[in-house]
């Protein structure tokens, strides 16, 4: 396994107290595959990613083991760490607009990890593989004497993409890098990253809050809800046949066009997702789950795997729900 | 009040920019569209197309350059009085709630604003009340005083949509009402458009650009490129049956249902960006991006693609307007068909 | 109305603004040096308001004055006398009372004229956007002393001569200030939104942009006071003031004149001179408290 969470568990203490944003995530990501997240703001993805490369403020508290190719990264000591990121997992964040250093030409930008964490690579030899990672994310090498404010802003995410890859890292984790996109400069970046997983054979953790974009790129989809993966499988799967209420809600709220039960019926979630503070007794999607049974509101329900559609009640190892109603094999849709 | 009344019409609508240097941005070049109470349309387009810019037009805020606006057959006047009395009737509904909501200001004043300003005194707090159940907001007294940050964004987007409603407009313009917001969200607004026009006969155009919206809501959608509709027609054929090699590329690049991935069988991936505003191409404006030239199956109509203008889409609901030099040559001229 | 409703609308919206007027304050509170001052400008303005209680108006009248001239200080005149046998300390604090009402009346004007022409300038824009730009940076680089002296030689020396004169070369600082602080809440979706409802140019300034730009005036304003006591200070120091008043500036200006200085006479020097200090002293630590009260707010809330 090139990447491995076990019972990572992320607490941040602030004014309002403890605040347990991941609460026991275990996934893992293998060299070539891509795993997608999902899950609405606040559910803890971007910390969950921010845990990998130890980037999380000093109020958080983290617990657990997160393995890069084996190596504790919680416990490596910081001349390690550094060289890690990078080399050995990179970042692009969500908002590149707000990342990239408006007063550096780019070229400088991305040669600049180069420089720092190759000592033998001269100033011109890292320039002109910025050059070269700019035309392999499908913009011109010229570009890179340009600043960030003349490019748009599917340029700047490709720009970070080209950042992101400088080192050959073997792990890159995408934050809601096409969120701010629109929809077709997102199809050239999503594929983009498509082409750049089957070339490189790196390992993909994506993270969007929109389950139909995992959907398209990733293999396996992992959903998250208040800190906890509630949904595991093949990503088309969770997609398409939820086996847990929240992600149905999800895949609901981008509606697949052509769908006849979709059309002018939009499908959402009432409610909001709960406070990390004060989480529910039991379930904490009990709240806002319309399929909710009496055990819900007294017990957790654990990540377990559960039949689907047409295995005949048998359950399929590949998919896991923390839902009681599915575990039983019943729909979660009403 | 037949349906023909109160219906918001823009023709020929122009809007340029002036750019330093003396270049001129054509942000909106050239646009026919009705949108009549009890209907919701969609337009749809790229970042940059032009869509912000023609609500913005179409609510006055911005002066159109060329062509009218007009609502319930009268040119739209930008007196102050004259434009003060328009936007009793039709109501804007901003991207972002939480910017769109004065963070000093509770919740009852954001609603109140509107009555305020237009001098409705009598009963205003029921008055309140009623646009904020309207606007799914129950019991509405419970949230008079709450301040925007202590509301979700769902909530606040409601009230936002509330203190539209309370001046009883009949058409609402929004412009990206979901985009801001979680993709749990999303379903209760749009849910709410939806009902204010089955049960009130609200008319509203609602921009996005994301076509999985107007397949929820959405009676007919206007695809936009660079200034101008290029396609337009009902939901159903323009979603499942796009016929504008720029629908189809939009469209393709969807996950869609099995019907429609047999109509646009690969992703096309359209290469570039959107043109600036102030270089629009001449001929058919979509032409250096467009699959069909690439590929040679526009060959026959090549000099037409790139020498000769296209007529600007008329704004009637049906049938399926495109325009396109191709579609035309294989479906023969839509203006003589319709 | 019920449920919700024991009270009506405006009471709960009252009590709301109480509300959040404990939390600036609690967070007012919380700076040490912000307290310090507020207690340094408590003491100083009970002082000032007591002074005709404490000392009689007599003590200012050079032919009723009983002590030696420029006598040290002693049991009987703790801070020494002046060139006229009065009392120091009966001048400084009846010249606090000046010295704080043309500081105070100074930055008010000032600030109004300030806040009027910024939120106007910034709001409307256009031709006369900018001539208020250039009117205000006009009066920004002229120099306080060329307007005091054409002023005086127009109005003559008075009370009202001063105000007026560090009003006006006060007053630029203030409509850059606030012309920045409206050009940012005019970007804000929520004018946009006032705008589509219909609101007027009136509506929008006294609805949105006002309420957004007063607490950043309170600020400032709080900063403005100590500049303006400086002013007159100076200006009376250098016999620019008002000839039939005592303030610290004119105290000063007198113990210049008559040879304080080479007589050692640091008595009748320092009281007005530390006054001046401890007074800006407050003001600033209470203007800075306030700025760290309410920039993170405004900032928050954009
Ligand atoms: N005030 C202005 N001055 C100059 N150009 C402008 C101005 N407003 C808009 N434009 C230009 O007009 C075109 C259309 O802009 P508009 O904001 O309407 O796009 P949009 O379709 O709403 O995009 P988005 O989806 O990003 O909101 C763009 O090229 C834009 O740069
Ligand atoms: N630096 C921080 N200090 C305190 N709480 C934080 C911090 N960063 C995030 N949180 C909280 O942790 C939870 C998860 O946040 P985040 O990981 O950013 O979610 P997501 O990326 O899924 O939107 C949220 O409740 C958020 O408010
Ligand atoms: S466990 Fe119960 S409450 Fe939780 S998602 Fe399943 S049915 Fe709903
Ligand atoms: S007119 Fe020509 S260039 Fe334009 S969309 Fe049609 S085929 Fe493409
Ligand atoms: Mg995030
Ligand atoms: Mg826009």
């Amino acid at each position: 396994m090139l990447l491995e969470f076990k019972d990572l568990r992320v607490t941040y203490r602030g004014s309002r107290g403890r605040l347990p944003a991941v609460r026991g995530v275990d996934l893992a990501v293998d060299a070539g595959e891509t795993l997608g997240i999902a899950g609405e703001s606040g559910c803890g993805k971007s910390t969950l990613a921010m845990a990998v490369l130890r980037l999380l403020p000093k109020s958080a508290e983290v617990s657990g083991e997160i393995l890069l190719d084996g190596e504790d990264l919680l416990q490596m000591g910081w001349g390690r760490l550094r060289a890690v990121r990078w080399t050995g997992a990179s970042i692009v964040f969500q908002g590149a607009m707000h990342s990239l250093n408006a007063v550096q030409r780019i070229g400088r930008q991305i040669a600049e990890p180069i420089l720092v964490h190759e000592a033998k690579t001269t100033p011109a030899a890292a320039a002109r593989r910025a050059e070269a990672l700019l035309e392999r994310v499908g913009l011109p090498a010229s570009r890179a004497r340009s600043y960030p404010h003349e490019l748009s802003g599917g340029q700047r995410q490709r720009v970070m993409i080209a950042m992101a890859l400088a080192c050959d890292p073997d792990l890159v984790i995408a934050d809601e890098a096409t969120t701010a996109l629109d929809v077709m400069v997102q199809a050239q970046v999503l594929q983009l990253i498509a082409e750049l997983v089957t070339e490189r054979g790196v390992g993909l953790m994506m993270i969007s809050h929109d389950l139909s974009v995992l959907s398209a790129v990733c293999d396996r989809a992992a959903v998250m809800y208040a800190g906890r993966i509630v949904e595991q499988g093949p990503a088309g799967e969770v997609f398409a046949n939820a086996r847990h209420p929240y992600s149905a809600a999800l895949s609901a709220a981008f509606p697949v066009i052509g769908d006849p039960a979709a059309r002018m019926s939009p499908g959402g979630l009432a409610g909001d997702p709960p406070d990390p503070v004060r989480l529910p007794e039991g379930c904490s999607f009990r709240p806002r789950c319309a399929v909710a049974v009496e055990r819900c509101g007294a017990e957790s329900p654990e990540l377990l795997a559960v039949p689907v559609r047409g295995s005949a009640g048998v359950a399929d190892a590949a998919r896991v729900s923390a839902c009681f109603v599915a575990q039983e094999g019943m729909p979660v849709v009403l | 009040m037949s349906s023909e009344e109160k219906t918001l019409t823009a023709r020929d609508l122009r809007v340029e920019f002036g750019l330093p240097g003396g270049r001129v941005a054509r942000a909106v070049d050239g646009v026919d569209l009705d949108v009549a109470p009890g209907e919701i349309v969609a337009l749809a387009g790229e970042s940059g197309c032009g869509k912000t810019t023609l609500a913005r037009t179409l609510l006055g805020l911005e002066r159109a350059t060329g062509g009218t606006v007009a609502f319930d057959g009268v040119p739209l006047r930008y007196s102050t009085r004259a434009l003060k009395a328009y936007r009793r009737q039709v109501q804007l509904v901003l991207q972002d709630p939480t910017g769109a909501l004065n963070p000093r200001h509770t919740v009852y004043d954001a609603v109140a604003e509107g009555l305020r300003i237009h001098k409705i005194h009598d009963d205003e707090p029921g008055r309140v009340a009623e646009a904020l159940s309207r606007a799914g907001l129950r019991p509405p007294e419970q949230f008079f005083l709450a301040y925007p940050h202590e509301l979700s964004g769902g909530q606040r987007q409601r009230v936002v949509i509330a203190g539209a409603l309370v001046l009883q407009p009949s058409l609402l313009v929004a412009d990206e009402p979901v985009a801001s917001l979680d993709a749990s969200v999303r379903g209760e607004i749009l849910s709410l458009l939806l009902r204010l026009k089955e049960e009130q006969g609200l008319g509203a155009l609602v921009i996005t650009h994301d076509l999985g919206l107007a397949w929820s809501i959405a009676d007919r959608i206007a695809i936009m490129y660079l200034g101008r509709i290029v396609e337009q027609g009902p939901v159903e054929q323009v979603l499942t049956a796009p016929r504008h090699p720029y629908t189809r590329a939009l469209v393709s690049v969807l996950p869609a249902a099995p019907a429609v991935k047999a109509a646009v069988a690969e992703p096309i991936v359209l290469a570039g960006e959107l043109p600036d505003a102030s270089k629009i191409p001449g001929g058919c404006r979509f032409r250096p991006r467009c699959q069909e030239v690439a590929s040679g199956n526009a060959a026959a109509v090549l000099h037409q693609c790139s020498g000769e203008d296209l007529h600007v889409l008329g704004p009637e609901a049906e049938p399926h307007l495109v325009a396109c030099h191709l579609d035309r040559a294989l479906h023969g001229d839509a203006k003589m068909a319709a | 109305m019920t449920a919700t409703n024991a009270l009506s609308p405006r009471a709960l919206r009252r009590a709301r603004r109480r509300q959040s007027l404990s939390r600036s304050w609690a967070a007012y509170r919380s700076q040490k040096t912000g307290m310090w001052g507020l207690v340094l400008l408590g003491a100083i303005v009970v002082l000032a308001i007591a002074t005709p209680v404490l000392i009689d108006a007599s003590a200012l009248s050079v032919t009723q004055a009983t002590g030696g001239r420029m006598a040290p200080p002693s049991a009987e005149y703790p801070l020494g006398t002046d060139e006229t046998g009065r009392s120091v300390l009966a001048l400084t604090l009846w010249g606090s009372r000046l010295s704080l009402v043309i500081g105070l009346t100074a930055t008010v004007v000032a600030i109004v004229i300030g806040t009027a022409v910024g939120v106007t300038s910034g709001h409307i824009g256009g031709w006369y956007g900018w001539i208020a730009l250039r009117l205000s940076d006009w009066f920004m680089v002229l120099p306080s002393l060329v307007v005091a002296i054409a002023l005086l030689a127009v109005l003559g020396r008075s009370m009202a001569t001063t105000i007026t004169v560090i009003a006006l070369v006060s007053w630029p600082g203030t409509t850059r200030l606030v012309r920045a602080q409206t050009l940012t809440v005019q970007s804000r979706p929520y004018l946009e939104r006032a705008k589509a409802l219909g609101a007027g140019h009136w509506h929008q300034m006294t609805k949105h942009i006002l309420p957004n730009v007063l607490p950043l005036v309170l600020a400032s304003a709080t900063l403005l006071v100590p500049s303006a006591i400086l002013m007159e200070s100076s200006l009376a120091w250098l016999g620019l003031g008002d000839p039939g008043v005592v303030s610290w500036g004119s105290i000063l200006n007198r113990a210049s004149e008559n040879g304080a200085v080479s007589a050692h006479a640091w008595w009748y020097l320092l009281p007005p001179g530390l006054a001046i200090l401890l007074v800006v002293l407050a003001f600033m630590l209470c203007g800075r408290a306030l700025e760290a009260v309410f920039n993170p707010r405004l900032r928050g809330e954009s």
